[in-house]
């Protein structure tokens, strides 16, 4: 097979599963459905692999049109792949992830109504993202983007049932619409200045418009800083950046597997792959540069805190993952393009693992994510366990682990910028070391370790409205095993298979990749870095081995940071759980703030949404309904009414009425004829 | 050529004769015949006007499938016929919706159904007549006999307040298109006693005739768009009106307005459309960010899809009066994707309306449980309507934001706001009528779609996705057609 036809496989193969599953379903019936789709997904996994081992041997960056899509004057849209380097590591991670979590869905949807409909939409939202990554130009990314906007949408409110469900998917694609639209304001401004929207006409001819203005009247700014700017609005609604983060919390409202797969490992980084994918125009504003990166650090540290107070497995985890997004945004900001795609890399692995962990210790907790009513799960589930701890160790960024040498490289990078505002966010990275550590392990002690506080509870103790609502959208799942089983236990193969599977690049891909991917020219020509931006540079010179790296990092202070949040964890859930509830009483008002979000939601429904609706019925009732309707319309229809009822009592019928008129019209005619 | 008669004229008349047969047929006795005869019709009506996209000659922006016949030789009136880049795919477009509302109403209309289905047939035909007519009285001759039947459409098959909204959609309509008659014959006295369209094209005109008759077009073709103020009685008609009615409302009439823009006010008076521009993109961004917003609230599906429509039709009027190539094209590519996307959403409702008397959003919840293919479906054409990619909703906004920046980018800032105000009203209504646990007893009894509504549902999904990822075809026809009006509007018509 050719290598154009193999480009074609890899994201047609999840579509044509995902319309199989979709469309015949139920023909297909259930173990058809997952059989089909996972094979189809496996296809563009080694279709991937293949093309991998085709870019490292050497062959030439390939970039050229499938179809053309639209003609206008003299412009051609069309869609096009572009694989280099950057293409198909964002392949192999989410055709990787995408058959990880497609097989660990085959144990956690097993009893949902819903089975088939499930595997179409994953399908489907693999398709989308290969769309997205393999783009060669902005339209084309627009599709995807917004396509894998749909497929969350339709994802988070999968268990359509349920009111919290639909209430989160409809705020997850408003917000998302309100990034995009900065975003294709973005993209009319690429096309209005360079005349095509092809990603390598408009990257080569990017450094002759760098001093330009922005033709936007009434503003004077730079306009690369105007479009870089007005793009990563777009990332900031697709990777939940502050303050368009506030619909990922709530998408967990989904399906555990589509948390792991979309708003974890793999849709969310689609910010973060765009911007480093646009570094051509990013180098050439520090503006922009400045602004992603301050962003990106207020995410990092102030998500962290929120990850702190949450009660809910999926919600803590969903916390980390914006602080971990911020993380990488921070990298970008720093001009260390290649080492936030390493963090997206290593974070799409160890993260992918810790939800996929929790959804394990979710099924055998009968769907009650409350950690609270968890402990010392650590010797029913064993598989669960070791993978979490390893899921944990990783995100903490412990040495030798993967996550280590992404964070570090981030805050060191972070370190050696000079651009505005990289002073705020070395303190927020470093801050977040100890933060994250923190969170994550009294995640990990509630639930593993400690008291078992799942006996004596059962899920009508706490109402949750998590649980209640999820129950129905599962119709019959409660009728089994809910309150006669007495212990947990471990959950199938389909579901701890994926969690070894994923434990394992979690420990060793940031040992094995960071040299060639930071250090060793892996990204080639696919990422630029303005010489203004050195900080990579200068990396490469202090670093000399993964291993070398790992020492060093024993003397330096992020790693003390994470070992104190975990011993401040340990001591403050396993020994005297007495003390976090009375920092709680102490400090109310900061506990309130956290647990409001910093009140981002209320604003967000009072003045947004609230004010839109209060617009709408001001202009409707007034400006349609009284103005125009009801003066100008049948205002006038009234006045020729009025005027009808004057004129129409002269024709009285009676003859005398007439020949009186008639008599003072001839006067009337006479008069005037004699006078003129 | 079919059968040796004249392809224009085919597609115009054959539809109309169809119609009287099924007039003929009777009162309600015959009714299946009736509805037999009108499903023929509309299809051969479809069929015939397919050679002339399949023998469009690309790469000329003259008139094609010309017609050229004396009617009244006594004011140089003649039977004038053609089609170019722009209207040619409006032609199509009508025939292609004749069936589909033929299929709609096949079981809900049980009352004279022989008039409802001529109705629509007749209206078909007139419908071809106003894109492909070249003579001016000719052309206001349809313009105006599509008022009848609409009307009877309205008043005859509609809701309970119908006689208010058709006499508000006549009268408002009427009004219009009597000052258009008083630009058209001041026209033929300056053109040297000619009633041809393409020679009003050629007249040179003071700016203060070129801007009165700018206005009179404007009222005529302004109501129809609806552009804002003059769009209120959209709403009202297409709330009163059937679900056929409702669906060509929305469809073809509505175009028609536009339409006229393209072939009268901008190549007729192009010195008054460019003066005049600014205002006509004011309320162009008006329609896109007032009436996105007034929709919103509305619990009325049928109103709330109503206003979508004005607010939608508000970026064809902006990028016409943006006077370039994305803006013109993606304006065209939206008139036919709003046809078949908001087409498809009045027959949604019509769907609901026909299982549970209500268009009341607050009557709906939970409609997932019950119709799930419906969902399906529903899904689909809410999505386009929010202009999503990949569904042809997106084309013509996207190409319209790109023209629109070009020009000033404040203009592309409020015209991009449908991005988020178009997914608001849409989803918020798909949330409320569709998602959710049952909402009451009614919804619980829902019967899923039937397999007449899958097969008109199914065409229109095809049709919306097939345009959303691959508008070629569409695109590639009227390129030559709309480079020649852009380079027709930059020539000043001022008399030297």
């Amino acid at each position: 097979m050719s290598m154009q036809n193999l480009y074609l496989l890899v994201p047609l193969a999840p579509l044509v599963g995902a319309v199989a599953a979709g469309l015949f379903g139920k023909c297909l019936g259930r173990a058809w459905s997952h059989r089909i789709t996972i094979a189809l997904v496996a296809v563009s996994f080694f279709a991937s692999l293949a093309i991998f081992r085709d870019v490292m041997a050497g062959a030439p960056v390939f970039n050229a049109p499938v179809y053309t899509w639209l003609t206008s004057g003299d412009t051609s849209f069309q869609v096009g792949f572009l694989i280099d380097k950057l293409t198909v590591t964002m392949m192999l991670v989410v055709t990787f992830v995408s058959l990880m979590v497609h097989i660990y869905t085959i144990g956690y949807m097993q009893e949902d109504p819903g089975y088939q409909r499930f595997f179409s939409y994953i399908s489907l939202f693999t398709f989308s993202m290969l769309m997205l990554v393999m783009a060669n130009n902005f339209m084309q990314l627009f599709f995807g983007w917004e396509a894998v906007g749909l497929v969350s949408y339709l994802l988070i409110g999968f268990w359509y049932k349920k009111e919290t469900a639909i209430y989160a998917n409809l705020k997850a694609f408003l917000v998302n619409r309100v990034g995009d639209f900065g975003f294709l304001l973005g993209i009319g401004l690429v096309l209005m200045v360079f005349g095509t929207l092809d990603y390598a006409a408009v990257f080569a001819n990017a450094a002759s418009h760098a001093g330009d203005m922005a033709p936007i009247p009434g503003m004077s700014v730079n306009l690369l800083s105007a479009i870089c700017i007005l793009l990563f609005i777009g990332a900031m609604g697709k990777s939940a950046q502050f303050p368009l983060h506030v619909w990922l919390p709530d998408s967990m409202e989904g399906p555990t597997p589509i948390s792991a797969l979309i708003h974890a490992a793999t849709m969310v980084t689609a910010g973060i792959f765009m911007v480093s994918r646009m570094s051509p125009l990013y180098e050439l504003s520090d503006a922009a540069l400045s602004f992603v990166m301050v962003i990106g650090a207020i995410t990092a540290l102030f998500m962290g805190f929120l990850g702190i107070i949450q009660n809910d497995i999926k919600r803590v985890v969903a916390y980390s993952t914006l602080s971990q997004l911020g993380y990488m945004t921070v990298a970008l900001g720093a001009s260390a393009y290649s080492v936030a795609i390493f963090h997206l890399m290593t974070h799409a692995f160890f993260k992918a693992l810790l939800f996929l962990a929790a959804g394990s210790v979710i099924i055998a907790m009968h769907h009650n994510q409350d950690i609270r009513f968890m402990g010392g799960l650590k010797k029913y589930m064993p598989i669960t366990w070791i993978t979490s701890l390893i899921g944990s160790l990783a995100l903490i960024g412990t040495p030798f682990f993967s996550g280590f040498y992404s964070k570090d490289s981030i805050i060191e990078a972070v370190a050696l910028s000079d651009l505005p505002g990289s002073g705020f966010a070395y303190f927020a990275v470093v801050a977040g070391v100890f933060v994250t550590a923190f969170y994550s392990f009294r995640m990990y002690f509630l639930v593993f370790h400690g008291k078992e506080r799942f006996a004596d509870t059962h899920h009508d103790d706490h109402g949750d409205h998590h649980a209640d609502a999820h129950d129905d959208g599962h119709g019959e799942h409660d009728e089994h095993g809910h309150h006669g089983s007495g212990k947990p236990h471990e959950t199938p193969w389909v579901v701890t298979l994926p969690l070894i599977l994923l434990a394992i690049p979690s420990v060793l891909i940031g040992f094995i990749a960071i040299e060639p991917m930071l250090y060793g020219g892996y990204f080639g020509d696919a990422i630029f870095i303005s010489e203004r931006h050195p900080a990579l540079h200068e990396m490469r010179h202090e670093f000399h081995g993964a291993f070398a790296m790992t020492l060093h990092a024993l003397t330096t202070l992020p790693l003390w940071l994470a070992i104190a949040g975990v011993a401040s964890a340990a001591y403050f859930y396993l020994k005297r759980p007495d003390i976090p509830a009375a920092i709680q009483k102490r400090f109310q008002g900061i506990y309130t703030l956290l647990d409001n979000k910093y009140y981002f939601d209320r604003f967000n429904d009072w003045f947004f949404a609230g004010g839109a609706r209060g617009a709408s019925r001001f202009l409707w009732k007034f400006g349609d309904v009284k103005l125009i309707d009801g003066l100008m319309v049948n205002g006038s229809a009234k006045l020729v009414g009025m005027l009808s009822g004057v004129v129409r009592r002269v024709q009285s019928g009676y003859i005398y009425h007439y020949a009186f008129s008639m008599i003072i019209g001839v006067f009337v005619l006479l008069t005037v004829r004699n006078w003129f | 050529m079919i059968f040796g008669l004249p392809v224009i004229s085919v597609a115009i008349w054959l539809p109309i004769i169809f119609g009287i047969l099924v007039l003929a047929t009777g009162d309600d006795r015959n009714a299946p015949l009736a509805r037999f005869i009108a499903l023929v019709g509309s299809v051969i009506g479809f069929l015939v006007t397919i050679p002339l996209y399949t023998g469009f000659v690309r790469d000329t922006s003259e008139m094609q499938f010309v017609e050229l016949h004396d009617w009244i030789t006594r004011f140089n009136i003649h039977y004038y016929l053609g089609v170019d880049g722009i209207s040619v795919l409006f032609i199509l477009l009508t025939a292609f919706f004749t069936p589909i509302v033929v299929l709609a109403g096949w079981k809900v209309i049980e009352k004279r159904v022989a008039q409802y289905m001529a109705s629509f047939l007749i209206m078909s035909g007139i419908m071809i007549g106003v894109f492909a007519a070249l003579d001016a009285v000719l052309f206001y001759v349809f313009w105006e006999a599509m008022l009848i039947p609409m009307f009877l459409i309205i008043g005859v098959w509609g809701g309970q307040n119908r006689v208010y909204a058709a006499v508000k959609f006549f009268l408002y309509t009427l009004l219009g298109s009597l000052l258009m008659l008083v630009a058209l014959v001041y026209l033929y006295n300056q053109s040297g006693g000619s009633f041809e369209i393409l020679d009003f094209h050629q007249v040179a005109l003071p700016m203060t005739a070129q801007i009165l008759i700018f206005v009179a077009f404007f009222f005529a073709f302004a109501v129809k768009v609806p552009m804002f103020p003059v769009h209120t009685w959209l709403p009202d008609a297409h709330v009163e009106a059937p679900t056929g009615g409702s669906v060509i409302l929305a469809a073809i009439m509505l175009k028609v307005g536009a339409y006229g823009f393209l072939r009268f006010s901008m190549p007729i008076v192009p010195d008054a459309s460019h003066k005049l521009s600014g205002a006509m993109i004011a309320l162009s961004l008006i329609a896109v960010v007032y009436i996105g917003l007034v929709a919103l609230m509305q619990s009325d599906m049928k109103k709330l899809v109503a206003y979508s429509s004005i607010s939608h039709m508000g970026f064809v009027t902006l990028g016409f009066f943006i006077f370039n190539n994305y803006g013109m094209e993606g304006a065209l590519l939206q008139m036919i994707s709003h046809g078949f996307v908001s087409g498809a959403l009045f027959l949604c409702i019509g769907v609901l309306y026909d299982r549970m008397h209500s268009r009341n959003i607050a009557d709906y919840g939970g409609v997932a449980n019950t119709m799930p293919v419906f969902a399906a479906f529903f899904m689909l054409f809410a999505m386009a309507n929010s202009g999503l990619p990949g569904t042809s909703g997106f084309v013509g906004e996207f190409m319209v934001i790109l023209g629109a920046v070009k020009v000033n980018f404040w203009y592309a800032f409020a015209a991009a706001s449908t991005l988020i105000f178009g997914a608001a009203y849409t989803l918020w209504m798909y949330k409320r009528v569709i998602f959710g646990a049952v909402a009451n007893s009614h919804v619980a009894e829902l019967t899923d779609l039937t397999l007449r509504e899958k097969v008109i549902f199914a065409i229109l999904a095809i049709t919306v996705l097939g345009m959303g990822l691959y508008p070629l075809p569409f695109s590639e026809i009227m390129h030559a057609s709309v480079n020649d009006l852009l380079v027709h509007v930059a020539r000043s018509k001022l008399p030297l």
